[in-house]
């Protein structure tokens, strides 16, 4: 039996024909084009924004400098998330556990097909039920809050009737990210190895057990970076929160007020943007450029924790 | 001797292999049980019934692991009460779910009609008004940029599993990618108005720009899934197709491409559902009008999430009748993009890649 050893082809060159090299480039070209437009991304908002460091005054909403306007702003963004956060998370783990370990197979197939379609719905029709339904039936609780517990600084009244409050939109925050943080988790509990479940089970571990030994430590990097890539959709949320805050540029812990709760990055710009002319757009720029730095920095930490969960 | 021997037997005999446990039945007992006291309490002391609720949840909490214990020991019991946890999480958890389909549902029937449908807003004050001026700025926007986003992402991808793999670019590329899945979508709105700032001066207001803010945010979740798709093209019918002599391109064109379109239109269905119901980007560069405007690359035009926005916080004089307006939007705006996700779901099934996972 003779052996003939394959022909030196070098797939990675162009065979020289036209169309290969057409494709080739026109296929390179839109690679580039994406860099380019994220460029371009960085580059304007670099350079609408950046004047508007020297911005004080009327320029800067009243403020005497840039970051006296943007530094409330971020604190109410980093507060709604926060929140969001810590209610969607336990949530959606549990939901997750649901769909992956508890619920029988067929009902645990439809739910996971449910809660990827809530996640699909757009975030303004959570905003508009945040707005006419959830805070309107929050007030009774609220009121509750101020009563027994006004003494504490987060929950001092008065409560307004709208019940447009921090902790309504921190509340629609974490309705919103709860179902994205489920498929993910889901997602990455779905993954465990059968055989490490199958073991702790052999082993006499209640179910409990087996997901505390097995799943979890297997599922932990997946579960952070889920968190985070929630974490990372709640700041950047424009529209629930312009539709139940109103803009103010206030630090407060309040969380039941109106009239002292803080405000978000997004929705100050959605709310603003439709008035503002000249450096007030450029204000309103660089505040979006604070926010994308903030987004890109949260991104950047889950997608480098979920990468190092793969690798290890 | 003998005696030893049958006394081990026997003891072996009586060592039970399975511990005592309670009925299947239990849990359910119990949640009546304790249902039933709760609703005893709550008839006495008058309270509520979330109230009830909440006592019923705490009485099980606690009664049904204390009897678990008694009768199971103490790590069942445990077991008990995560179950227990994890399924009231769950439930937590559905009851704003259920409340926001179940709203938009309610309120946003009512107004549908073909009037709803066929006028716009153009000097309607009140009733009597439709959202057909929204329904064409959403179909038009979406269009345009999905016609932009489909062909650079699904190159981009080609590029990335075909060409690039491991060269320097590739990785730049991918990098990027995941940096631009993470752009806040006002971000994407404020650079499509600078963007055309530049080149129609301050102040503008084009759909054409809102079609380009939308890309910026569609053109990664193509890239991603066609990434995923092509990766699952298997090498043998690459290597096939080369064998026969086919260049490059056109096997990548003929037969890794039409391998995986089944997935790539899934991919893309389900970007088209993300995107049709953004907000804030088209609130910047492509405002808001009452008028029907079809032309993209002239003046205002409104989309779907426009609309509902704008009848919520500038409602002016008929407050309530713009909050109908909005809730039928929302109601039309949510089967526009659950029609979109079924559409992908059902394509991927019925021409899932046979070599999938």
């Amino acid at each position: 039996m003779t052996v003939t050893a394959p022909p030196e082809v070098d797939r990675e060159e162009s065979t020289g024909r036209v169309g290969d090299v057409v494709f080739a480039g026109i296929s390179r070209g839109s690679a580039i084009v994406i860099m380019l437009a994220l460029a371009g991304v960085a580059v304007f908002l670099l350079q609408q924004g950046l004047p508007a460091l020297g911005n004080h005054g009327e320029a800067a909403y009243g403020k005497d400098n840039i970051w006296a306007f943007v530094w409330p702003l971020l604190f109410g963004t980093l507060l709604a998330s926060v929140i969001a956060m810590l209610i969607a998370a336990p949530l959606a783990i549990g939901v997750a556990l649901i769909i992956s370990h508890y619920a029988p197979r067929p009902v645990a197939k439809v739910l996971g097909w449910l809660i990827d379609l809530l996640a699909a719905i757009p975030s303004v029709v959570y905003g508009l039920w945040g707005i006419q339904f959830l805070a309107l039936n929050m007030v009774p609780v609220y009121k509750w809050f101020d009563a027994h517990a006004g003494w504490i600084p987060f929950f001092e009244g008065p409560v307004p009737n709208s019940g447009r409050t921090m902790f309504t939109a921190g509340l629609v925050l974490a309705v919103m990210a709860l179902p994205i943080i489920t498929a993910i988790c889901r997602e990455v509990f779905a993954q465990t190895p059968l055989m490490h479940q199958e073991a702790a089970l052999a082993l006499g571990a209640t179910r409990w057990e087996m997901i505390r030994l097995a799943v979890f430590p297997y599922a932990r990097s997946g579960m952070m970076s889920a968190v985070l890539l929630g974490l990372g959709r709640a700041l950047g949320e424009t529209m629930a929160v312009a539709l139940v805050l109103a803009p103010t540029l206030i630090v407060s812990f309040n969380l039941i007020t109106a009239e002292r709760s803080s405000s978000t990055i997004a929705a100050n710009i959605a709310l603003n943007f439709g008035n503002a002319s000249g450096s007030k757009i450029d204000t309103l720029i660089f505040s979006g450029l604070v926010l994308f730095v903030i987004t890109f920095a949260v991104n950047f930490l889950g997608r480098s924790i979920a990468a190092r969960g793969q690798r290890g | 001797m003998a005696d030893l021997q049958t006394a081990q037997s026997l003891e072996r005999q009586s060592m039970p292999l399975t511990g005592a446990s309670l009925p299947r039945q239990a849990p359910l007992l119990a949640a009546v049980i304790a249902g039933g006291i709760a609703a005893l309490i709550a008839l006495l002391g008058g309270f509520g019934w979330v109230a009830a609720i909440f006592v019923a949840w705490l009485l099980l909490l606690v009664g049904l692991p204390l009897w678990s214990r008694a009768v199971e020991g103490g790590r069942r019991a445990v077991d008990r009460i995560v179950t227990l946890l994890v399924w009231s999480a769950f439930a937590l958890a559905m009851i704003p779910l259920v409340s926001l389909v179940w709203t938009v549902l309610s309120k946003g029937v009512g107004i549908l009609s073909s009037q709803f449908f066929n006028n716009s807003m153009r000097g309607v004050l009140g009733e009597g008004g439709g959202i057909y001026h929204a329904i064409m700025g959403t179909l038009i926007i979406t269009a345009l940029a999905t016609v932009i986003s489909v062909p650079i992402g699904v190159l981009t991808a080609v590029y990335l599993v075909e060409y690039g793999k491991t060269s320097r670019l590739a990785q730049v590329i991918t990098f990027l990618v995941d940096v631009m899945t993470g752009i806040p979508s006002i971000v994407a709105g404020l650079f499509a108005y600078a963007l055309f700032a530049l080149f129609f001066g301050p102040g503008v207001r084009m759909g054409i720009g809102g079609a380009v803010a939308l890309s910026v945010l569609m053109v990664p979740i193509v890239v991603r899934a066609a990434e995923e798709m092509l990766k699952l093209v298997p090498d043998e019918l690459r290597e096939a197709s080369y064998a026969l002599g086919v260049p490059k391109w056109r096997t990548i064109t003929k037969v890794v491409l039409p391998t995986a379109i089944a997935g790539i239109v899934t991919g893309v269905t389900l970007a088209v559902a993300r995107v049709a119901g953004e907000t804030a980007p088209l609130l910047i560069i492509a405002g808001f009008t009452t008028s029907t405007n079809l032309d993209p690359f002239n003046d205002r035009m409104t989309t779907l999430p426009v609309f509902i926005f704008y009848s919520i916080t500038e409602p002016g004089l008929h407050a309530d009748a713009m909050a109908d307006y909005a809730w039928g939007a929302a109601l039309v705006l949510v089967a526009i993009v659950m029609f979109l996700n079924v559409v992908a779901r059902v394509v991927g099934g019925l021409f899932a890649p046979k070599t999938g996972r």
